[in-house]
């Protein structure tokens, strides 16, 4: 059977699920590798945080460059891998990072992308939604190595235990591709909740929570939730960029989203729209965010969030 | 500094969007200069002001690249009237429907051409919705990437780029040297409007058309073809209540049935 590449999916040093979701959509076109960029050392400590997922092989390449040099290094990388393993496609996480990975690799082998699939076929038919969820679109790479980029969360992963065949290669990072260079990083502030686009429930709050993000945190917390904010909230300093939801942020299509005191404008309807359910919190009841609205609650979120959070408690215990 | 700003003519993100023969269709709907490039377009005149001026004899230069339709020409005037000196657009019928290889093959080749030291780009056009666009233009061009930028701060006799890079992955701090590509995010400044001088001066300004040909590139093969593409049902009108004191129980209960808890 021919090989399929996916790059698996590590943010902050640990594996992503979305590292199992590219193996599930990989497996229906060929054996799966996975790549593994690592830290020099940590090939095999990395490699033993890909537990689950329709795997055969590991492939691992270790350098410190991969930090140093961002998407440059990783392109670089992946493209000689290609070379050398003659993929039938290659999978990559939909996020800023994989996008810009997949583009450059694109450039590199002269290669079709596509990007934000949220299903790709055992013949590489990639389905997409566009225009804020409204529209599938469904289209196929037609020249080289198909590079498609899948968007957390959008299929069912194949949760199978992975006992996988593990290489090591020896490959440098070519000086051209090491232009960009890494002064400092500070790691997401996540505050032990799980990284926004992958979480199955994301709770977010927006101008309506007057920077009082404690009610939102709390009824995130009962439901092990992901907390997300709108533009306004993030842009008068009371939730960190990095958990930006919309357009200019992420997208996310958790199973459960709920906004709370957000307005429901198109730039922040952009990044959560194809959420499988929407719960909305606001009190004026003409918001267009209750246009897309599963359940909503017209009424106070200081009052309607802690009630909520003590249900969800008692339901759970 | 020779910087050029590369700008988008999009449909109006307020406008339906539509498919028609497998494109979307930009020919039936209002089409507006792609928002987030206006971030890219004052950074640029930021950077210029900070560093000898963009005015006539000053030490920089501002040019818009723009690759599109000849309407693209309003998004263009606008680039313009905030006060980017030149601007360049490349118009070919072998363009229509032109996917991110195509775009990248014929920006770089414009950049390549106009022989620039910095090229600013919006992060994400609001139709394609790829953030690809100027990763795949370093690429090619084998210059520092710089993306996702919330400040840049830039040192022309060092010949050096640092940005603020915010992403899933965290807060970077990173720079590279020029000749460099930087892509801003909403987060980075304030878009000047155009003043009523601007708006004179953007008048008298040229717009240097291209096609294909002037650029010296054959754009061969699509990369990636579109299938089909059908409209989804809307969503279902959902349940709505107001807070009368039990909404969190029926809340609840809608979590409850629905197995979201
Ligand atoms: C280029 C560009 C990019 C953008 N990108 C994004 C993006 O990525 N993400 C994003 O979110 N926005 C983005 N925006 C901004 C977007 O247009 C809106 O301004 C923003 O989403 C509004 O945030 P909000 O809904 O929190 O605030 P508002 O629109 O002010 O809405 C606040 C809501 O809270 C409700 N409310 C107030 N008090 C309470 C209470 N006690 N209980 C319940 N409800 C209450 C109000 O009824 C109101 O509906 C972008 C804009 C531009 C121009
Ligand atoms: N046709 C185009 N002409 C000029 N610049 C473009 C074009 N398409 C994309 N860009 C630039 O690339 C950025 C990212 O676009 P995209 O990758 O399409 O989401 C935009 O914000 C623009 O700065």
């Amino acid at each position: 059977m021919s090989t399929t590449l996916i790059l698996a999916d590590f943010i902050g040093g640990k594996n992503t699920k979305t590292t199992a979701e590219l193996a599930t959509v990989a497996a229906r076109v060929g054996d799966v590798t996975a790549v593994l960029l690592a830290p020099s050392g940590q090939g095999a400590s990395y490699a033993a945080g890909i537990v689950q997922g329709p795997i055969k092989n590991i492939l691992i390449i270790e350098s410190d460059g991969f930090a140093l040099h961002g998407v440059g290094a990783a392109a670089d990388v992946l493209s000689q891998v290609i070379s050398l393993k003659n993929p039938t496609a290659v999978l990559i996480a939909s996020h800023a990072f994989g996008k810009e990975v997949a583009g450059r690799v694109a450039v590199k082998s002269n290669s079709g992308i596509i990007t934000d699939a949220v299903d790709v076929g055992a013949d590489l038919t990639v389905t997409q939604l566009v225009f804020g969820g409204s529209t599938t679109v469904h289209s196929r790479v037609s020249h080289g190595t198909p590079i498609i980029t899948l968007r957390p969360n959008s299929v069912s992963a194949d949760l199978v235990a992975v006992t996988p065949t593990i290489e090591t290669l020896n490959l440098d990072i070519s000086s051209g591709s090491k232009k960009t260079t890494l002064i400092s990083s500070q790691p997401p502030q996540q505050g032990g909740r799980p990284e926004l686009t992958e979480a199955d429930i994301v709770v977010s709050g927006g101008r309506g929570t007057n920077g009082d993000f404690s009610v939102v945190e709390a009824f995130a917390d009962s439901l092990g939730a992901a907390v997300g904010a709108s533009r306004a909230a993030t842009d008068a300093g009371w939730y960190p960029h990095t958990h930006q939801v919309g357009q200019t942020g992420k997208t996310v299509s958790p199973q459960l989203y709920v906004a709370c005191g957000i307005s429901g404008a198109i730039q922040h309807r952009a990044g959560m729209q194809t959420s499988k359910a929407i719960v909305v919190i606001n009190k004026d009841p003409e918001a267009p965010i209750f246009e897309i609205a599963d359940f909503g609650v017209i009424g106070d979120l200081f009052s309607v969030l802690p009630k909520a959070t003590e249900g969800v408690k008692a339901r759970k215990s | 500094m020779k910087i050029a700003v590369c700008i988008k003519q999009v449909p109006d993100s307020w406008a339906e969007k539509k498919m028609l023969n497998g494109y979307l269709d930009r020919v039936n709907v209002d089409a507006v200069l792609n928002d987030l490039d206006e971030y890219a377009i004052e950074e640029a005149l930021k950077i210029a002001e900070a560093h000898g001026g963009n005015e006539e004899g000053g030490a920089n230069t501002v040019t818009v690249i723009s690759m599109g339709p000849e309407r693209a020409t309003e998004a263009i005037r606008k680039a313009l009237s905030m006060g980017a000196n030149a601007a360049i657009l490349i118009t070919d019928p072998a363009l229509a429907g032109a996917d991110a290889l195509a775009t990248t093959k014929v920006l770089a080749g414009a950049i390549t051409k106009g022989g620039f030291d910095l090229v600013i780009c919006g992060t994400e056009s609001t139709d394609a919705r790829m953030s690809v666009v100027p990763a795949m233009i370093a690429e090619r061009l084998n210059w520092a990437q710089l993306t996702f930028a919330s400040a840049v701060s830039v040192d022309p006799a060092a010949k050096k780029v640092t940005i603020t890079r915010v992403t899933e992955s965290g807060v970077d701090e990173m720079f590279g040297e020029f000749p460099a590509v930087i892509s801003v995010v909403e987060k980075i400044n304030e878009p000047r409007y155009p003043s009523f001088k601007g708006i004179m001066a953007a008048k008298k300004k040229t717009i240097e058309n291209m096609d294909l040909a002037a650029l010296d590139i054959t754009v061969e093969n699509a990369w990636s073809a579109v299938i089909d593409a059908s409209p989804r049902p809307p969503r279902a009108a959902g349940l709505t209540v107001t807070d009368d004191g039990t909404a969190a129980d029926q809340l609840v209960s809608y979590l409850v049935e629905k197995k979201l808890i």
